[in-house]
């Protein structure tokens, strides 16, 4: 079999166990193990074999480690939810630290755009984090439902812009100094880049920090529309300038959730080397992969999961 | 034209600082978590929670985990170091850490180019991060 053979394998036997690990059978198999006391090592390794293929899918699909780690670990795994927040914060942290670095020092990532944001968003993640700790699980469970779909709308509908056009940078971000310039690496183009409607775009990251903290989300699906679509700055920057935001947002909200006991080291560490493991080898299958089709599969898991969060708040 | 682009495509070097920190702590940090955990999975350090009885406690809210296990909020951790599931904490909270120290490192760089507002907006996120690294804000059910 040859090195794509392999990968083709791989990639069938994740689409084919994702579904069944999250199908209502599974969740009753794992009622029934949780009850019938398995050995300290089941659902740990239960938890990475999940994250593993999580982390496939996440890179596959565009999209988090986090915003598929909270609602899928929740909706069908014995982990009460203040636990899987605290450790979908800590799993979307650790991918934003990993790629972090490396956007920075390409200049993909831009700190300029980031510092303003991230004040914003960081602070509204604390509070979020704070209303999330405070409200009865129910509540909290059906708002992470009724945001997991909102999440898939946003998915299905959202387009994006390569490169938007800005046509002035509005006052703010003239004042700021937010630009920057970037080389294409498939045409070898040089691209400058600035910002407007800033204001407004700020302002939106009060709504998307509070919503990173309450439900312990990485919030990169809502970074990217806002970054790249609203406040105009290139895909690439936007896409990047996310990824290394959420090292900054869901660190506030990660030391909430930390100092009110939510991280249990038996959960986090599976699912952190999981979810690193499983995007390692995401990115070697997004060479053959049809992300087309792998998008649809994580949008239709996803609404699944959405809608388990939502039935598992109001008790059915 | 040409010379000036190739010269803005390069990161400010506080923005380098910035990555060089973070990518430093980010490796120290998980190094710490799975040499941590290894000692705790081994059983070379002993756990708090035993572990045939850490199942019993995750299904339930995290007043009542407290509560059970006896467990106290906030930096009591720092005390059960000694501990194999507590140890795990030192390399968590060198991760959750590390960005309030590149934010203090960058602010003598902006400081050096006049870079003001960028200095209190840096600023005001240090002071942001340690108010809930500190937990002083914590509340729950």
């Amino acid at each position: 079999m040859g090195k794509n053979g392999k990968l083709w394998v791989i990639i069938l036997v994740c689409l084919f166990s994702l579904p069944v690990l999250i199908s209502p059978a599974f969740a009753e198999v794992s009622a029934e193990a949780a009850s019938n006391g398995h050995a300290w090592w089941f659902w740990p390794l239960i938890l990475f074999i999940i994250t593993f293929i999580m982390g496939i899918f996440a890179v596959l699909g565009g999209v988090g480690g986090g915003v598929l780690y909270v609602p899928i670990i929740s909706g069908f795994f014995p982990f009460h939810l203040d636990f899987v927040r605290g450790t979908g914060l800590l799993v979307a942290l650790s991918g934003a630290l990993a790629a972090g670095p490396g956007l920075l020092k390409m200049n993909l990532a831009s700190l300029r755009l980031a510092i303003p944001v991230a004040l914003i968003a960081s602070t509204c993640a604390i509070i979020g984090a704070m209303i999330g700790l405070a409200l009865p699980t129910n509540i909290v469970q059906i708002a992470l439902g009724a945001t997991i779909i909102g999440i898939c709308v946003l998915m299905l509908t959202a387009k994006k812009s390569e490169l938007p056009d800005v046509p002035k940078a509005d006052r703010l971000s003239s004042a700021l100094n937010i630009c920057g310039v970037y080389q294409e690496a498939s045409s070898g183009e040089i691209i400058d880049w600035k910002i407007h409607r800033t204001p407004l775009g700020l302002a939106l990251f009060i709504l998307i920090g509070i919503m990173a903290g309450m439900f312990g989300l990485g919030a990169g699906w809502a970074n990217v529309p806002v970054l790249n679509l609203l406040m105009g700055a290139p895909l690439k920057i936007s896409v990047a300038t996310s990824k290394f935001l959420l090292s900054i947002t869901d660190t506030s909200a990660a030391w909430i959730y930390m100092n009110k006991g939510c991280v249990i080291p038996m959960m986090v560490v599976p699912s952190l080397v999981g979810i690193m493991l499983g995007s390692f080898v995401g990115v070697h299958l997004l060479k053959i992969a049809k992300p087309t089709f792998i998008r649809w599969m994580v949008i239709a898991i996803l609404a699944f999961a959405g809608v388990k969060a939502l039935s598992k708040g109001l008790g059915f | 034209m040409d010379e000036k682009s190739t010269a803005s495509l390069e990161a400010t070097p506080e923005q380098i600082l910035y990555a060089k920190i973070l990518e430093w702590g980010m490796y120290i940090g998980l190094l710490i978590l799975f040499i941590t955990f290894g000692l705790y999975t081994i059983g070379i350090m002993d756990p708090y929670i035993p572990m045939n009885k850490i199942s019993g406690y995750w299904n339930l809210n995290v007043h009542d985990y407290l509560e059970h296990t006896g467990i106290k909020d906030g930096w009591a951790w720092v005390h059960m170091v000694k501990y194999g599931d507590f140890v795990n904490f030192i390399g968590i909270a060198i991760l959750a850490g590390v960005t309030s120290i590149c934010y203090a490192a960058i602010v003598p760089t902006l400081l050096k180019s006049k870079d003001i507002v960028y200095v209190i907006l840096a600023v005001l996120e240090v002071i942001v991060l340690t108010a809930a690294a500190s937990g002083i804000l914590a509340v729950g059910h």
